[in-house]
């Protein structure tokens, strides 16, 4: 148990007759089986000491053994186990005896649990590389080719990753039997092994021999494309860029693009989902020509798509889109071709599209260069400003920055004002919140004049908003504008406000005063804190209100090391010590705090 | 269908002796077989699931084949209060639902009106043995007399049968859950409330998707609610979910990810002479199944079977009278809420046949090649091991003859509304409020 493994290390060091490395170990194995599970899973992550100390002879004959039938467990315990038997080649006495761990790897192989699985599966790999051509073939082919024939669907789910590793080095008749395991595993009866097939068929088409993929990889891929299963088919498409990128050009035509063109167009909107969002690979991988020729009327297509998760897949696509096309033709085609589809989608029905379409619009202006920019893309950022779903007008905000390289940020000021302005005020404290984080970055864009005359007035506002969030963020939002503008900037515009605070009749308010004192002292420096700041707080050491007596004890700790040691000793320390006396507790407990921190005492 | 005899009957109760005062939670659920027939799971009120297994035939027990025994009891669903919303929530297991096999390990989804459960069913056969710090005994050994390390070895034990939660898919569900079902595609599974039908992933339990919202803007338009759904048994984008109106929508997943439009919408025009008060109860569907062959569905209301073609929307293929003679009995049992009873309905495994249940503890099945029916009685009296099952008839007016029992006489507190039928054999399990009684095919 665990009360008995701190008594043993700590007799085991002191350790007389017996060998004083054996008990904590004795320990540890005993643990393998403890039934609470933290003490399991500590026991299976130290598997390594424990197979040290028995050495590899009784590792191999006795915990391998034992560890093989361990497979009732927890999943952390199993996925733990999976993980260490992929470092444990050393351990059981080199890659000589490497595969003496398969058969505790091959039933984790076969539990139920995917992750625990897939780690198995992942340690088998490892441990793959370590066996000879010739341990390969006589101890690691057969378990891939149990696996593959197992009864149930999870040894065979498993074998779908085992094929790539071991064909590149196994004699031509046993490739053959490898690559008609994976046929049958294609079309297994059972969706799951289907789907595991798929997801692993760009993997095998890498390591095959190109005849091989044009005969065996091509004709799997057709038939798994056209499966009557939408979550076999969408798989297909991400095959489909790995084995795009193994063929020839002049082969593409032919072998991949009629199954590609289906995809696009599938009845089920998953599959074409998965073609949306795998487009900019897609578009990569069969290269300029193509995409000329296919990718754009089909990516047209998808930002017409009728389901509205298609289309927002798509949309987040366009900027990437865009600047992958082949350089030549690029701006006639996302003039004439893509901008249409583009103009469609700001006014689209769905928010989520709109939205997706404006977390990536502004890259465009980039790509477009400033006049198309101003002339074409302009209207659409502004008519996305006004948009009625907060979340479009935050994502343009957002990445103002790309416009700002190239046409600058005034030829937007006039629409971007209003709709700031919406935001800050809007009815959901998460949208203000938004908004209020990229007030820094505006206001850096806008410069300083702008921003006084517009923004300032909101800064404030946000001050004494009745959600304590956007308090501490206005609050926070005014140090960042500090570091921005300078410490003479705040002292004329957002000192005075700030200090005004401190006579509101609402102490929730007096104390926002504290909090953003707290926060500018230090961006602010000695002179403004001691002169302007510093009198307002030991003012407020006399409110009524005993929280916001502490905020002023908490304040004099915070702002203290600005402060020289004079005005602290001749200052702060009388206010202090007035309030270690004040009969409140926490007042009490909070100015003790701070002469202490202060060194004051 | 006509010659069934009884193989045993199993009572879900504290004490035996005391089989007629039995605890309300006992009273089942819900009963289904698994895709092999070789297991059957029974949810009680009581949150609890029941495994029966089927024993294998053996040598000096030849009639044993068929005998289905306790594998394994847990309690999936507690009792729980939701304090927001001040409601009890009950631990009654409204629907299992089993998963298709894939490892030596069963799997099955069990939910109650909110939370949904998979669980693993295993065995276990070995036990590890050999400690190093204490002895067989279990007695101390003394830390520093320990000079050699001992490996633990795998021992055989007699089995041992263990149910594990292994996921728990929670707060998707607004309304009461009325259905699950699993998708063919293995990896998803679809959940019904009275307004919502939502699409899990059975790896993923923080997420799900709402595929279906009848909720109105405005609840006081509320006019129809969900009352069961299911996927198709071998097309992964097509599902199906009936209505109180006795409407049926079936919907293609392929077609948007939100399925408020369906794609097709089978109603039968009401017949204006048989209009009463009742109608709109009675016309409810309780239960929707798929012919395992998924070229047909059937759905049961308050009277009737119906067997519809999916290829036909405007009528049922087939209707079956399951207890016609209660017609003129509606306002009776309006007042006793027996109205609004959820009797479920089940195929054979060749889809020739129908079962459902009724009042009374009678049963009905219908062959669908024949037309011909049977009335069966689900009872301790008449249904000793192997015995035959005798035909029931209900007199409807008229003269009484022998071995009739008239409708006044029926007992409306026996129910039978849960049944299920072996996807290959001719056994079937019917749930009578407290007990399960299981009939198989008379053995030649």
């Amino acid at each position: 148990s665990a009360g008995s493994c701190h008594s043993v290390s700590s007799s085991g060091m002191a350790g007389a007759d017996g060998d004083d490395s054996l008990y904590p170990i004795a320990v540890l194995i005993d643990e393998l089986r403890n039934e609470d599970v933290q003490l399991r899973l500590n026991s299976i992550k130290k598997l390594s000491t424990i197979a040290l100390a028995l050495g590899v002879e009784r590792t191999r004959t006795e915990l391998l053994p034992f560890l093989t039938d361990t497979i009732y467990d927890e999943d952390e315990v199993l996925l733990a186990l999976a993980e260490q038997l992929g470092n444990f080649t050393m351990l059981v006495g080199g890659p000589e005896y490497v595969h003496c761990l398969l058969p505790p790897l091959e039933s984790l192989a076969t539990v139920e649990e995917t992750v625990v699985r897939d780690k198995a599966v992942e340690s088998l790999r490892k441990i793959s590389h370590e066996h000879s051509p010739v341990d390969l073939e006589v101890h690691f082919e057969p378990l891939v080719k149990r696996l593959a024939s197992g009864d149930w669907f999870t040894s065979r789910t498993s074998a779908c990753g085992l094929f790539s590793v071991c064909y590149p080095r196994v004699s031509s008749t046993v490739k053959a039997e490898i690559r008609q395991h994976f046929r049958n595993l294609c079309s297994d009866d059972t969706p799951m092994v289907r789907r595991a097939a798929a997801s692993k068929l760009g993997e095998f088409a890498k390591v095959l021999e190109l005849e091989y993929v044009k005969s065996d990889i091509i004709s799997l891929f057709t038939a798994l494309a056209s499966d009557e299963q939408d979550s076999v088919r969408l798989l297909a498409v991400e095959a489909c860029v790995s084995i795009a990128t193994l063929l020839p050009q002049e082969d593409l035509e032919t072998l991949v693009m009629p199954t590609l063109r289906q995809a696009a167009e599938d009845k089920s909107w998953r599959v074409r989902y998965m073609v949306a969002d795998k487009f900019s690979e897609l578009q990569k991988a069969v290269g300029p020509e193509i995409t000329k020729n296919d990718l754009v009327p089909a990516f047209q297509n998808l930002l017409k798509d009728c389901e509205a998760e298609v289309r927002a897949a798509a949309a987040n696509k366009v900027k990437e889109f865009c600047e992958n096309l082949p350089e030549d033709s690029r701006e006639t085609i996302i003039m004439t071709h893509i901008l249409p589809c583009v103009k469609e989608l700001v006014s689209d029905t769905n928010q989520h599209v709109k939205s997706a379409l404006a977390s990536v619009i502004m890259g465009l202006s980039t790509i477009l260069g400033k006049d198309n920019t101003i002339e074409h893309l302009l209207p659409l950022f502004l008519a996305q400003l006004k948009d009625e779903c907060p979340e479009v007008r935050l994502n343009i905000i957002s990445n103002l920055d790309c416009v700002n390289e190239v046409i600058g940020i005034r030829q937007l000021s006039q629409s971007l004002l209003p709709a700031i302005v919406e935001l800050a005020e809007d009815a959901k404290w998460r949208v203000r919140l938004a908004i209020i984080e990229y007030m820094p970055l505006l206001a850096g864009q806008l410069g300083v004049e702008f921003f006084d005359e517009k923004l300032n007035s909101l800064c404030m506002a946000w001050l004494v908003d009745h959600v304590y969030a956007i308090r501490e963020a206005a609050t926070c939002n005014l140090t960042k504008l500090v570091e921005k503008f300078g410490a003479e900037w705040a002292q004329n515009t957002i000192v005075p406000k700030v200090l005004g605070m401190a006579n509101d009749p609402n102490y929730l308010h007096r104390m926002t005063t504290l909090f953003c004192i707290n926060a500018l002292s230090e961006a602010c420096g000695q002179e403004i804190t001691t002169k302007h700041m510093l009198p307002v707080v030991l003012k407020m050491s006399n409110d009524q209100v005993a929280n916001v007596r502490f905020n002023v004890a908490k304040s004099l700790q915070k702002i203290g090391p600005v402060l020289d040691s004079n005005c602290l000793q001749t200052e702060v320390k009388p206010v202090l010590e007035k309030l270690a006396a004040d009969q409140d507790i926490d007042v009490k407990y909070f100015a003790q705090e701070a002469i202490s921190v202060l060194a004051l005492a | 269908i006509q010659a069934h005899c009884a193989s045993g009957c199993v009572t879900n109760d504290h004490f035996p002796c005391l089989a007629d005062l039995f605890f309300p939670a006992d009273i089942i659920s819900t009963v289904e077989f698994n895709y092999s027939g070789e297991l059957l799971a029974t949810g009680d009120k009581g949150g609890r699931v029941v495994i029966f297994q089927r024993e294998q035939e053996s040598k000096n027990r030849p009639l044993s084949r068929g005998e289905y025994n306790v594998y394994s009891t847990f309690q999936s669903h507690e009792p729980e209060f939701d304090y927001l919303k001040s409601l009890e929530i009950e631990e009654k297991i409204n629907k299992i639902r089993w998963l298709p096999q894939q490892n030596a390990a069963h799997f099955l989804l069990s939910t109650n009106d909110k939370t949904i459960k998979l669980w693993k069913i295993s065995e276990r056969d070995k036990r590890a043995e050999g400690y190093n710090l204490k002895d067989e005994d279990g007695r101390l050994r003394d830390p520093f007399r320990i000079t050699t390390l001992r490996v633990p070895v795998l021992m055989p034990m007699d089995l041992m049968v263990e149910a594990s939660p292994r996921r728990i898919f929670a707060n998707a569900h607004t309304y009461h859950i009325n259905s699950i079902s699993v998708n063919s595609d293995h990896e998803t599974y679809l959940s019904a409330d009275d307004l919502r039908i939502n699409l899990w992933h059975l790896e993923i339990t923080d997420r799900s998707f709402n595929i279906v919202d009848i909720k109105p803007a405005n609840m006081e338009e509320l006019t129809e609610v969900i009352t069961a759904a299911e996927c198709h048994p071998h097309q992964c984008n097509v599902f199906v979910y009936s209505s109180s109106k006795g409407t049926i929508r079936l919907c293609d997943m392929r077609a948007a990810a939100l399925c408020d439009r369906h794609s097709k919408f089978f109603e039968e025009p009401e017949d204006p002479s048989s209009r009463s008060f009742f109608s709109e109860i009675i016309s409810s569907i309780s239960d929707v199944k798929f012919s395992h062959s998924g070229r047909y569905m059937m759905t049961r209301d308050y009277l009737s079977v119906k067997v519809w073609d999916l290829n036909m929307e405007n009528r049922p293929v087939e209707t079956y009278q399951v207890h016609e003679y209660l017609r003129s009995k509606l306002c009776s049992l309006y007042e006793n809420d027996c109205i609004f009873d959820k009797f479920e309905c089940c195929w054979n495994g060749s889809d020739s046949a129908i079962m459902t249940g009724s009042y009374n503890n009678f049963f009905r099945m219908f062959d669908r090649n024949t037309r011909r029916d049977i009335t069966l009685e689900a009872s301790r009296e008449n249904s000793k091991p192997r015995a035959m099952l005798k035909p029931r008839k209900v007199c409807t007016g008229g003269k009484r003859k022998k071995d009739e029992i008239s409708v006044d006489s029926l007992d409306f507190n026996k129910k039978i509304l849960h049944t299920a039928w072996h996807p290959k054999e001719n056994v079937i399990a019917v749930a009578a409020t407290n007990n399960l009684y299981i009939f198989q095919d008379k053995i030649n």
